[in-house]
């Protein structure tokens, strides 16, 4: 029974955000989804402050063994999500990890003091892949505006606080560091890597917004590395992920020191994955390839 | 109706060549019968990703006919080889395992539950979207609710599904007529001209529309409809990752501003429904 960040999970299976929407799948599956729930702990899609359409399409583009995305964080916005997701996402089965994303200090102090404040809510994770409006910087691309930032949210809310890590930078432990130093309880890596790709046919850029970020099996090495980069800086429990679609990937993240591994793109080319994952996890299946 | 939850693994019973596309059916021993209109998701459980690395997401394939057989329901697919995820689903194997999740998505609304007056049915099928008009015309016949159904092709070579689906004892269904762009049958030109024909009818604000094919026709047939005041369902294909809302990938604009998810929103969306059909 794995101890994140003083919740109790049943195993060490969660999702990435983004990558699942608990609501549209239960229409889809119907209550099997709930009986069966693939992950531990749910985490949400992105919350901003106002809602956002996403991004013009075309949003998504198949690459070798992964693929890139370029979505946009489409959302209601705050208001939306407490009155229309929230009871509904309270009804899973699992605790309840929000994810929110501002682009100033005081806009995520708002979402972190109305999420924080909901009994619903276990923990909050920080998207910080973001430009602070104000320096024009990417917070979590910068250890002081990553610390800054934490030291202004950290009074705010007893919740656990998740910091994302983005895996484009030089030194990704800096920023895991930095987090830290402001007060978060625990990281989570790595974010997409920012990648392209030109469509044959139109010899464009294949996805509308020009670049998107890359996610799959073809990251999972590069997650490793920066997972034990940040493990090696940083006390903190760390939520690994990058790729991850089978338990002997998994067990790869927690052998090098993950607190809990998330699955995302997997989850799109099979729902239950993370279910089938937390499964080979327990019963060693991924014992006969895992030769560190 | 919910899909089974997870991906499952089926029995490829057959697979066959016809025109330039192939055929191929499923034994599914789990799922529900689909409701015409609907997807699944699919990817071969063998060399699916190996060696290039693609195919890598499951594909999104539209039932061209589904029926009980012996310990299950066989689901049968029309798929055109254009990249490598269809190009290997193209190459199974009677007896080869295909992971499968569905059936997904909306379906196609009866005439009078999309206009209380409706008279009949038109059905308006381009290429491979001739597929889920294939299921649909099926089950509007046994229902007895008149129809007409166009059927456009660019030439032989991308005529596949026309015999299986659409023909009995090997004459064309008499419901059913052709436009094929180099005039190896029927009316020589695009399938719309048909439609604009019929639609010009008196009674043309009495029939609902239904329509699969490509951006460009789609576009077409929405157009024209509006234009006539005949309402119009249109099963619309858009990248797509998952097939159940997870990925957000498959955004299809509305007409207000803002985007659907054509997958849990779709993929039959009413005419009015939609903005214009992207196409290049």
């Amino acid at each position: 029974m794995p101890d994140f960040c003083g919740i109790e999970l049943t195993h060490p299976v969660i999702n990435a955000s983004g990558t699942y929407d608990a609501i549209a799948a239960r229409k889809v599956f119907g209550d099997q989804l709930l009986e069966d729930f693939p992950f531990s702990a749910f985490v949400s899609k992105t919350i901003t402050p106002e809602p956002r359409a996403g991004n013009e399409p075309r949003r998504i583009w198949e690459t070798p063994a992964g693929m890139l995305n370029s979505i946009g964080l489409p959302n209601k916005g705050l208001e939306g999500f407490l009155r229309e997701d929230l009871p509904q996402l309270a009804e899973l089965p699992v605790p309840l990890i929000v994810s929110v994303m501002a682009t100033n200090r005081e806009q995520f102090a708002h979402l972190v003091e109305a999420v924080g404040g909901r009994d619903e809510v276990a923990a909050i994770e920080l998207n910080v892949s973001c430009p602070n409006v104000h320096s024009g910087l990417i917070v979590g691309e910068q250890p002081a505006e990553t610390e800054a930032l934490l030291e202004a949210l950290r009074p705010l809310t007893g919740k656990p606080l998740i910091v994302k890590l983005t895996p484009n930078v030089a030194d990704p432990a800096s920023v895991a560091v930095a987090a830290e130093q402001g007060g978060a309880d625990a990281v989570s890596l790595i974010n997409t890597l920012k990648a392209s790709a030109i469509d044959p046919v139109s010899r464009e850029p294949a996805l509308a917004a020009g670049h998107g970020g890359l996610s799959g099996p073809a990251v999972r090495p590069i997650a490793l590395q920066q997972l034990r980069a940040v493990l090696a800086a940083t006390e903190l429990p760390v939520v690994g992920m990058g790729g991850i679609s089978s338990g002997a990937d998994a067990a790869e993240f927690l052998t090098a020191g993950a607190a809990l591994v998330a699955v995302g793109t997997e989850s799109f080319r099979d729902p239950r994955a993370g279910a089938r994952i937390a499964n080979e996890l327990e019963t060693g299946v991924y014992e006969a390839p895992l030769r560190l | 109706m919910t899909a089974p939850f997870g991906r499952r693994s089926c029995e490829v019973a057959a697979n066959e060549v016809s025109g330039g596309y192939r055929i191929f059916s499923l034994l599914d021993r789990e799922g529900p019968l689909p409701q015409p209109g609907q997807f699944y998701m699919l990817a071969s459980e063998r060399s699916w990703g190996e060696g290039g690395g693609r195919p890598f997401l499951p594909r999104a394939i539209s039932v061209a006919e589904a029926a009980p057989a012996k310990e299950g329901v066989r689901l049968d697919f029309l798929v055109e080889g254009v990249g490598p995820g269809t190009d290997r689903l193209c190459e199974l194997e009677p007896g080869e395992g295909v992971w499968v999740t569905g059936p997904l998505g909306n379906s196609f609304s009866t005439p009078r539950q999309v206009n209380p007056e409706a008279a009949g049915a038109i059905l308006v099928g381009g290429g491979i979207g001739i597929a889920p008009m294939a299921i649909w015309r099926r089950r509007l016949v046994e229902q007895g609710i008149p129809l007409r159904v166009l059927l456009g092709f660019r030439n032989e070579a991308h005529s596949g599904g026309l015999t299986e689906l659409f023909c009995a004892g090997g004459t064309l269904c008499p419901d059913v007529r052709l436009a094929t762009e180099d005039g190896h049958a029927g009316h020589q030109g695009y399938v719309t001209d048909l439609l604009a024909t019929m639609l010009a009818g008196d009674d043309a604000a009495s029939a609902v529309v239904y329509s699969c094919g490509p951006p460009a026709m789609l576009e077409a047939v929405r157009a024209l409809c509006a234009e006539a005041g005949a309402a119009c369902e249109l099963a619309m294909e858009s990248p797509m990752a998952c097939g159940f809302g997870a990925c957000f990938g498959c955004a299809v604009p509305k007409p207000d501003g803002g985007y659907m998810r054509l997958c849990v929103d779709g993929p039959v969306v009413r005419g009015d429904a939609v903005a214009e059909v992207a196409h290049a």
